[in-house]
């Protein structure tokens, strides 16, 4: 036993371990085996560092730590021995990266290294080098590997080459002084010195637009005389692979070509014919001929246009995508999307192999055909295309089919001719992956339900068939819930049946039942369970019959652990029972739902939340003074300038237009009503008409709606308020029948300041005068008296304002004189309006309103900022 | 933490890898990169490459580094490459560097590994020699 042994022989450490039976087992080994390293390392033992650093490349392949012998491979690299610096430079590039900064030392030895007599000693450091340099170490030795590049050893200075591959990616700049040289390596006749250079100019042409047109100018032509003059030899028995000389020096020259000819018409005649050569004589029976020809199909892809060459490569790829191969069919998949920027019809030629690969038992092969389907999708061939790929939904996998859907939904997002084919779709991909589709998609599809009033029967009975037979999908069930909410009454009534449907009879207590087994599904999740209790609200307004049952649905979730679901729970309970009257009011058809605010997403792009801001302005219609998103912010009184508002300011919004503390229990949307009972329910509710009317069915609008992003669409709302506030304007007339004062006679006020009229509001259709007066005693207090008048030779009809106040202050609403404004401004209607400013005197008041009325038998909307109040209000 | 990266990046990639059939399509999408697979009988050889790389090239880059891997050992197997892998890597380091290819000629490869090989002999022989030589003075 050598009493110098430093423990074991590198084979005996590697037995060891691999006969260690756990893991435990082998953590001692090392351990032990890394101690004695140490050992060694700080007693200096020169004679084992080699086996040392051996053994430590494998511990550390093992992937346990071994940064105490980084110090070691400098060591040894510095030894003078050939064997040690080996060692060293290989233990150089496995334990260091070049973030250490360790590696700063080396740079010396290396530079040293470079100058070495022994060739081989040269090529250790500038392998080393070419792998790991840093951008310092770069800067520092690049003057030597220039030298390198023209050294009498072509081994040398095919290494060199590639050295100065990664000298110029870390430092772009030092390319320039490279040109000359790179450009003599292509006249060699050394394979391995060609290889290496062709791999150098390419990527310097990539760096350096001087190198390129360099390069481009003085070489092509010699490239182009190479590629040719090597695909004509004859056998080569040392660079012969499957028959063809060089496959791997083919595709470096053919990469240059690449390079070169892209861009540059000129450039790309020039290789057209030795193209044409390799495309056509390249033997297809092994993969090393495929492997060109591959890489010519690339290159004819990307150079300047020559019609010929193109037709021939698209065939070319597309005999490869009936190849049985399947790696062959892969690279074509690849190759067919760039393609399709270039002659997408020859790529729609193909369709329907590329659709068959879709379906494929390869998972590669699958996604990349699934990529090329939705890039090849176009108007004319999306519902063909779709309805394939919802087949195929049925049998993928359960990992391809999260892919699947996302692409399916796009398309169909992206393509849909007609509402009716977009939710038969939705519908399909629903049941089959509903758990798989993201949130904007079913809120998108959503939206579209709304925008199609004729279809809303057709979809709600098409959800509820669905359900029967797809309950697990979660997705599905939270639209169908939805959808039986709002259109309950034509899903029983059979409402608006389209030609293409089957009757169906469902009576109200199935569509209970379904929405009462998915409230009380274990497996349903909270958003379901959620959007379930107001469904069954709408329904116990829409369903009579079943509103004791309801009721007793309701109920049971007031014990739910869950506070948003008990909340709920409460407030409906209380809204039902006690409050029967407005119910119906509350939970009225809810209004279409902005298209527009979604159409980013239906471009294509997803963003992570549609802007829940006034930032993206909704479609509003005729209005005149129309606000930029500025002031409507400064309006609603948000804190900050950021109009990328998060999702909870949902509750904000309506906070501010009503004027009322609603508090959000959670970022949610249940901004129902405030803890305090339904007292502030009723106190909104018996302001005045209009105000009423919007509150009751901005209410509905946020209890019915789970998704915050809808709020910003709010004030876009007003125009099919109208329609309900004309329906439940006449109940609320009633309701407010005590408060009088239905005359146009402004009520004189004393006491106070008296402030001058403003012309609140001019179109050229309408004026709207406001005269202002003080209660006296109550400075906060404005009574305002607007007064409307025509100045169109149509009568107005239905006439109604309406009007909005940031959170600090209040506004009550009484009910106006008429709602009939005589043309020409032969008489006009009143409105009193009282403001309170709980602010006053630091803030003017500022306003919002919207009016409607009926003009020539059509509506029309108008809405605009009134901000010229007179100071001290 | 960048060595238990590797250790992390090849229990991925051998979960996404073993699990292939053997008739599939020897390439795999993982992180962005595309990743070329051969085997050879138990080994998996694998290259992680950009996404314009040429995959078919790359399986022959592989074939042409087993196939001299196989002459230096003479019928290689998977226990060379384990107790010899630093001349697996000597090898690797003589056909690419940084990933790009170095040398498409396996006769060259092989020529430049014997000539480094006998240097190191040479030097296990000189340094013997004088350990026997002082082994004899001082006994």
């Amino acid at each position: 036993m050598n009493p110098f042994s430093s423990g074991t022989r590198l084979r005996d450490m590697i037995r060891a371990i691999r006969a260690c039976k756990t893991a435990a087992e082998e953590r001692a080994v090392v351990r032990k085996e890394c101690a004695s390293i140490r050992a060694s390392i700080s007693e200096n033992d020169q004679d084992y560092m080699h086996r040392n650093l051996a053994k430590l490349m494998f511990i550390h392949m093992l992937g346990y730590p071994t940064h105490f012998g980084q110090m070691e491979c400098l060591k040894l690299i510095a030894s003078p021995g050939f064997p040690e610096k080996r060692i060293g430079y290989l233990g150089l590039m496995l334990l260091l990266d070049e973030r250490q900064e360790v590696l700063m030392l080396v740079t010396n030895s290396i530079k040293q290294d470079l100058n070495h007599t022994n060739q081989y000693i040269v090529g250790l450091a500038l392998c080393a080098l070419g792998n790991i340099c840093s951008a310092e170490m770069a800067r520092d030795l690049a003057p030597e590997v220039e030298r390198l590049l023209q050294f009498r050893d072509p081994n040398i200075r095919k290494k060199a080459a590639l050295c100065t591959i990664r000298i110029i990616k870390k430092v772009p700049h030092l390319a320039e002084n490279f040109i000359n040289t790179a450009a003599a390596l292509l006249k060699e006749k050394h394979h391995g010195v060609l290889i290496t250079g062709a791999q150098l100019c390419t990527d310097m042409c990539k760096v350096s637009t001087e190198a390129h047109e360099h390069f481009r100018k003085k070489c092509l032509d010699g490239v182009v005389k190479l590629l040719r003059d090597l695909a004509n030899s004859p056998y080569a028995p040392e660079y012969d692979i499957s028959g063809i000389t060089d496959p791997l020096l083919h595709i470096r020259l053919l990469r240059l070509l690449h390079v070169l000819g892209h861009g540059d018409a000129d450039a790309s005649d020039s290789m057209n014919d030795v193209l044409a050569q390799v495309a056509t004589k390249t033997e297809t029976n092994k993969n090393a001929g495929n492997a060109i020809l591959y890489e010519c199909v690339s290159t004819i892809m990307n150079i300047e246009d020559n019609g010929g060459l193109r037709v021939l490569a698209v065939n070319i790829l597309g005999r490869f995508l009936s190849s049985r191969d399947n790696n062959i069919r892969y690279v074509a998949l690849n190759m067919l999307m760039k393609a399709i920027s270039l002659d997408s019809q020859a790529v729609q030629r193909h369709r329907a192999t590329i659709l068959e690969c879709v379906k494929d038992t390869d998972a590669s092969i699958r996604k990349r055909a699934l990529e090329l389907v939705y890039l090849l999708v176009n108007e004319s061939n999306a519902k063909p295309l779709t309805k394939e790929l919802v087949d195929y939904l049925e049998v993928s996998d359960p990992e391809f089919k999260g892919d699947l859907t996302a692409k399916i939904c796009l398309i169909v997002e992206k393509f849909s001719p007609e509402k009716l084919w977009y939710i038969d779709q939705m519908v399909k991909v629903l049941s089959e992956a509903g758990n798989y589709v993201k949130d904007e998609v079913w809120h998108a599809l959503i939206v579209v339900i709304t925008n199609a009033p004729n279809l809303h029967g057709y979809t709600v009975r098409a959800l509820y068939k669905a359900v029967q037979k797809s309950n697990e999908q979660e997705t599905l069930v939270r639209v169908t819930v939805w959808c039986i909410g709002e259109y309950g009454e034509m899903l029983v009534g059979n409402a608006g049946m389209l030609d293409v449907e089957d009757p169906i009879t469902v009576t109200e207590a199935e569509a209970v039942d379904l929405v009462e087994t998915a409230i009380k599904r274990h497996s349903s999740d909270l958003t379901t369970q959620a959007m379930c209790l107001i469904a069954l609200l709408k329904l116990s307004s829409r369903y009579p019959s079943c509103a004791k049952r309801i009721n007793d649905i309701v109920l049971h979730q007031k014990g739910s652990l869950v506070l948003e679901l008990q909340q709920r729970a409460i407030e409906f309970n209380s809204i039902i029972e006690k409050h029967g009257k407005i119910r119906s009011a509350l939970v009225e058809r809810m209004p279409v739902l902005d298209e527009a605010t979604y159409s980013g997403r239906r471009a294509g792009s997803v963003p992570a939340v549609v802007s829940t801001s006034l930032g993206t302005q909704p479609k509003m219609s005729n209005g005149v003074a129309k606000p930029t998103s500025a002031p409507l912010v400064d309006l609603l009184d948000l804190g900050s300038d950021d109009v990328q508002a998060p999702s909870s300011s949902g509750g904000d919004f309506l906070n501010d237009l009503l004027g009322v503390d609603l508090s959000p229990a959670s970022p949610g949307t249940n901004n129902q009503a405030p803890k305090n009972g339904t007292d502030a329910l009723l106190d909104l509710l018996s302001i005045g008409a209009p105000t009423a009317q919007s509150s009751s069915s901005m209410l509905d609008m946020l209890s019915s709606e789970q998704d915050n992003k809808r709020s910003e669409g709010l004030l876009d709302n007003f125009a099919s308020l109208s329609t309900s506030s004309a329906v439940s304007s006449s109940s609320m007339m009633d309701l407010l029948d005590g408060f009088g004062t239905s005359s146009s006679v402004p009520v004189a006020e004393t006491g106070g300041p008296s402030y001058p009229s403003v012309v609140a509001f001019e179109s050229s259709l309408l004026k709207v005068t406001f005269n202002f007066s003080k209660e006296s005693g109550n400075p906060q207090t404005t009574i305002i008296e607007a007064q409307f008048v025509n100045k169109s030779p149509d009568i107005y009809s239905n006439f109604i304002f309406q009007a909005a106040v940031p959170k600090f202050l209040q506004l009550h609403l009484e009910p106006a004189s008429g709602n009939t404004l005589p043309a020409s401004g032969n008489g006009s209607i009143t409105q009193k309006l009282k403001v309170s400013n709980s602010q006053h005197g630091k803030k003017s008041l500022v306003m919002r309103v919207r009016i409607n009325y009926k003009a020539n038998g059509e509506d029309v909307l108008e809405d605009g900022q009134i901000s010229n109040f007179p100071h001290g209000l | 933490m960048g060595r238990f990266f590797l250790v992390k990046v090849i229990r991925e990639l051998s979960g996404m890898i073993l699990t292939r059939a053997p008739k599939l399509c020897n390439f795999v999408e993982w992180r962005g990169y595309k990743v070329v697979y051969k085997r050879y009988a138990s080994l998996y050889f694998c290259m992680c490459i950009d996404q314009d790389d040429n995959e078919l090239e790359v399986l022959e880059i592989i074939h042409h580094y087993v196939e001299i891997l196989d002459r230096y050992f003479g019928s290689v197997c998977e226990l060379d490459l384990i107790f010899n892998f630093h001349k697996a890597y000597y090898i690797l380091d003589e056909i690419l560097i940084a990933g790009e290819l170095q040398e498409s000629s396996k006769k060259t490869v092989a020529r430049l590994i014997a000539a480094q090989d006998s240097l190191v002999e040479a030097a296990k022989e000189q340094a013997s020699s004088i350990s026997n030589m002082i082994a004899q003075a001082t006994k």
